[in-house]
């Protein structure tokens, strides 16, 4: 398949905090024993990945040293050089070849139609422009900066070794990569049991369902020995010195608050806005005292702890619990009747879109681990295209105040247009019929009025001072309905394939 | 997939590449006391506000001519005080007289960038659209592969977004000449064309050749008929364009004077800087500007103009055909730029522009020139702290290239119209031309890949502090005059031979 890899990227000067992160990383682990990595707070921005990445970063900052030696200090808070910022960019460039490598891979997987096609219509070539395209992805990656193309790479090339039916390298993948990034624990439980019931118990029934005496311990032990050596490679160090609860409270910061700075489009946003609302009715209606509310911060830009006012406050376990329900259904419906790679797929979908929904303190970036996976679907058949190009559409627009200075606003607004011009086109030529129900095109013409009142109408006009974050709020509740939407479809998808018979 | 989505993901991304291009440094940023051209452009939209038409070009107590003064034609005028008047409703201190010299903030740099790109979004891109769209001939595909190839060449994008100018403006114009001339419409080319020359005197560069070819066209049509109506109706077009742009100075003719002397300044010098035409090269071996006077000079140049432009305008006369006229553009804006007096080296973009029309018929040569006069402004963009950019797009340009156009694949000896070598050379055995350019190509890329780091990496050694631009400029030189040759020995050979063309797509 001959395919344009070549991304060109044009190399801005443009920061965000982000990067100051990672250059922080660069720095500790450069400086500092390993024995020091977790305790280390000169910075705010202390190390609060797994162990593995911390790795990472340690065999990075060897390169970095050739390139400005000054940026490994701890003491250099905010530093930036053009020298730190080329190389910061160009490790991105860089490990996204894993990325490109992992989309081959899957362009590999896709099953392709029978009769000759021009280049452009093939699917495969249509889900490698998806990927590699994706605007969240070069949003989120080159111009915000993180090393996203890389960690997903290797949750695509797990999820496409899965789909040729080679489980182990798939679970030894995606065991690093859940040492990488534990964001990817959203998505454990759909390979978890997946694994358990598709690979290791080898033969189904006649009719689909499980045969218990087909279980085989040997596989059971494969998985498991492959999982436990990953995870003692990259804790083990930390475990010795008896820092494992150090790490954990480091990797899981439970008091951030409900919702990050930037709203994700989920539940929680819909529920802080009906909070919201009930509280100014309520005082309106002279059913609550003023005075008795605490002072309303949610909408301020910053990480915090909050209560809500008239709804029930939400705990961390609240949202476990909740985010186990939603997954549960889908779980579920794999164990008894197993569809296959596909159906695995599916069911990683809705977990990653669960966990978005529902979860504490999600960052709208998480959206990307459901909209990846679903262009591989999305060029298969054309219900899931449709799901595919409301959830792209909503979750890349949710992306948009990220980027917020107004130099960068011509390219977010071009990049996107661009990514939902191909898009459409593209997955329109893929099958005959119109994909998308007349209401959903008007909910995504709405996108665009919504985008134009955010970014060009709200700074020019009076309420830019008095309410600062209405736009950020207007974005992720607008986009929220559409994630919810796509959500419950998806999972309509998956229970409607578990009543016909299967067929893919 | 549908030609408007392709057609519109490629303006998109022209657009993207042109916006990312603009966030980095432009000329003279920070740099006091004459700042660069940037600061030119500021200067002309606070000249044009603040002070009545008649000063324009003179040099008065509130207008020091030395600083910037406005040595463009008055359409650039004109265009300058547009911008003043948007500018001052988003910030008075923009263009405030006297005091906003040097002013230099990320928001007026915003401002001045958005500028450029509206210009282009206005006039440049839609041209480049409508002729990929419509004068081209091949597939949908290939259209589309010419129309991103062209909207992607480097040279123009880091000048006008990176460098600061407005290119895209006159050379905009020019092309909506070249696309009206190509459709038949005559009068509207002319009047297209002298608007593009009111824009930017240095278009003089391609008058001859639209001169040739509308005067040929009206001879074939028979002088005393047909053909001398087409004249009468030209000539009156461009008489009225000329007189309804420069109304405000016709009133009293030293004004008039003055602004020519403005535009066409002859008390500079042969050259200027590192250029890479023919006086510059020269210079190395011996030393012109010493030995002849100024005025020998400029009689020397204007004579070695005239000479090399002659053969192929004279072709164009007597052939008024539009592939000759593609040829003839090129030929004249090479020979202009070969041998004229006080070259630029951003003039290099006038020659370019021709040179893209012919990224469809003749895609290996045109990459070959684009990329090599993309090199040959490494110095200047390097001044520019335009280097990352630089780079990418360059490496972009190839590769898109040579592979959406198949440039390496279709370079058989027919299709570079290599034949009339043969006959030149005939002396020499019969060798493989295809395959010599191929490898001419290849060498010539790694060599130029090879300056440019070495422009970037090495420290000249103290004797010769001017090494790199001066080698860069001479191997751009070498590439420039064998490329005239080729276009003078493609205009002389037939015509193209459309039949086999068409099969092979």
């Amino acid at each position: 398949i001959r395919f344009m890899s070549v991304k060109t990227f044009e190399i801005h000067k443009v920061h965000s905090t982000d990067f100051e992160v990672h250059r922080n990383w660069l720095a500790i682990t450069h400086s500092l024993p390993v024995s020091r990595w977790y305790h280390e707070n000169t910075s705010e921005w202390t190390l609060d990945y797994p162990p593995l990445f911390a790795w990472f970063e340690f065999g990075l900052s060897h390169v970095a040293q050739h390139f400005d030696r000054n940026m490994l200090l701890v003491e250099n808070l905010n530093y930036d050089s053009p020298a730190t910022v080329l190389f910061q960019r160009l490790s991105v460039i860089f490990t996204d070849l894993v990325f490109i490598f992992a989309v081959r891979e899957c362009c590999r997987c896709v099953q392709e139609q029978k009769g000759s096609r021009d280049i452009l219509n093939r699917p495969s070539f249509v889900l490698a422009v998806l990927l590699l395209w994706n605007f969240g992805l070069l949003i989120v990656d080159h111009i915000h900066f993180q090393y996203n193309g890389f960690l997903f790479g290797f949750l695509l090339l797990s999820v496409a070794k899965h789909l040729q039916s080679r489980h182990l390298q798939g679970a030894l993948l995606f065991a690093l990569l859940l040492n990488l990034k534990h964001i990817y624990l959203y998505v454990a439980p759909a390979y978890g049991i997946y694994l358990l019931r598709s690979y290791c118990f080898t033969q189904d029934n006649k009719d689909g369902s499980i045969s218990w005496r087909s279980f085989s311990p040997l596989r059971l032990i494969a998985l498991g020995s492959i999982v436990g050596s990953v995870c003692a490679l990259s804790f083990g160090p930390f475990i010795a010195m008896g820092q494992l609860p150090q790490v954990l409270s480091r990797l899981f910061p439970f008091k951030r608050g409900l919702c990050h700075a930037y709203w994700a489009p989920n539940i929680w946003a819909l529920y802080n806005i009906l909070d919201k609302v009930l509280v100014t009715l309520g005082v309106r209606l002279k059913l609550l005292q003023e005075a008795e509310l605490p002072r309303a911060s949610m909408t301020g830009g910053l990480v915090q702890e909050f209560q809500h006012s008239v709804l029930p406050s939400i705990t961390p376990s609240i949202t476990l619990v909740c985010t186990l329900l939603s997954i549960l259904p889908a779980a579920a419906s794999i164990w008894w009747r197993p569809g296959g790679a596909r159906g695995f797929l599916r069911c990683l979908l809705l977990c990653a879109l669960g966990s978005f929904m529902f979860g504490w303190h999600v960052h709208e970036k998480a959206i990307l681990i459901a909209i990846l996976p679903l262009s591989i679907l999305a060029v298969e058949s054309r219900e899931d295209a449709g799901i595919f190009l409301v959830l792209t559409t909503t979750g890349h627009y949710s992306l948009f105040p990220l980027i917020f200075t107004p130099a960068e606003l011509p390219i977010k607004a071009v990049l996107m247009l661009m990514f939902v011009i191909y898009s459409f086109t593209a997955l329109r030529k893929l099958g005959p019929v119109s994909l998308l129900h007349p209401l959903e095109s008007v909910y995504l013409l709405g996108l665009v009025v919504v985008a134009t009142a955010c970014e060009i109408v709200f700074p020019l006009s009076p309420w830019q001072q008095k309410l600062p974050f209405l736009p950020l709020l207007v974005t992720s509740v607008y986009c929220s309905v559409g994630v919810t939407y796509s959500f419950l479809r998806l999972y309509v998808s998956l229970l409607r394939r578990d009543e016909k018979p299967k067929q893919l | 997939m549908q030609t408007w989505s392709l057609v519109s993901l490629c303006v998109l991304l022209g657009v993207v590449v042109r916006w990312g291009v603009s966030l980095n440094s432009y000329s003279g940023a920070g740099r006091p006391p004459m700042f660069g051209d940037y600061e030119a452009q500021r200067h002309w939209q606070e000249v044009t506000y603040n002070l009545p038409v008649q000063e324009w070009y003179l040099n008065t107590t509130d207008n020091n001519l030395n600083y910037w003064g406005l040595d463009y034609p008055p359409l650039t005028a004109y265009h300058s005080l547009i911008c003043a008047y948007i500018a001052k409703i988003i910030n008075p201190e923009w263009v405030e007289l006297h005091k906003s010299r040097g002013y230099e903030s990320p928001a007026h740099k915003l401002f001045m960038r958005a500028t450029v790109l509206v210009a282009d979004l206005l006039i440049y891109i839609p041209a480049v659209v409508l002729y990929c769209l419509y004068l081209t001939d091949g597939s949908a595909k290939k259209k589309v592969s010419t129309l991103f190839c062209f909207l992607l060449y480097p040279g123009l994008i880091l000048i006008d977004y990176g460098h600061f100018q407005y290119n895209g403006v006159s050379l905009g114009f020019a092309l909506w000449g070249v696309l009206a001339l190509g459709l038949g419409w005559d009068s509207l080319g002319s009047m297209a064309f002298c608007l593009a020359l009111n824009y930017k005197q240095m278009e003089l560069y391609h008058a001859l050749p639209f001169f040739c070819y509308l005067l040929g066209k009206c001879v074939k049509l028979g002088l005393m008929g047909r053909g001398f109506f087409l004249l009468v109706r030209i000539a009156s077009t461009v008489l009225v364009t000329f007189a309804l742009c420069w109304l405000p100075f016709l009133s009293d003719p030293s004004r008039a004077l003055q602004v020519v002397r403005r535009i066409f300044p002859v008390a500079r010098g042969l050259f200027e800087d590192k250029v890479a035409n023919t006086w510059c090269s020269l210079n190395i071996l011996i030393k012109i500007r010493s030995i002849l006077s100024s005025d020998s000079q400029i009689y020397l140049s204007t004579a070695c103009t005239l000479l090399a432009v002659l053969p192929s305008s004279v072709r164009l006369l007597t052939k008024p055909t539009f592939w000759q006229f593609k040829l003839a553009l090129a030929n004249s804006s090479l020979a202009f730029f070969l041998f004229s007096y006080q070259v630029h080296e951003k003039s290099i973009l006038l020659a370019a522009l021709p040179v893209c029309l012919l990224l469809n018929d003749l895609p290996l040569v045109a990459i070959y020139f684009l990329q090599v006069s993309t090199f040959s402004m490494v110095p200047l963009l390097l001044k520019d702290g335009l280097l990352v950019p630089y780079v990418v797009t360059s490496l972009a340009f190839l590769f898109f290239g040579v592979f959406l156009l198949s440039a390496l694949e279709h370079c058989s000896e027919e299709e570079l119209r290599l034949g009339a070598y043969h006959k030149l050379l005939f002396c020499l055995p019969k060798l493989d031309m295809a395959c010599i350019v191929r490898w001419k190509f290849y060498i010539s890329v790694a060599v130029m890949a090879g300056l440019s780091f070495a422009s970037v990496a090495l420290v000249p050694p103290p004797h010769l502090p001017d090494l790199f631009p001066v080698l860069v400029s001479t191997t751009a030189f070498l590439h420039f005059f064998g490329t005239f040759l080729y276009f003078n020995v493609v205009q002389f050979s037939g015509p193209p031979s459309r039949k086999s063309q068409k099969k092979k797509n």
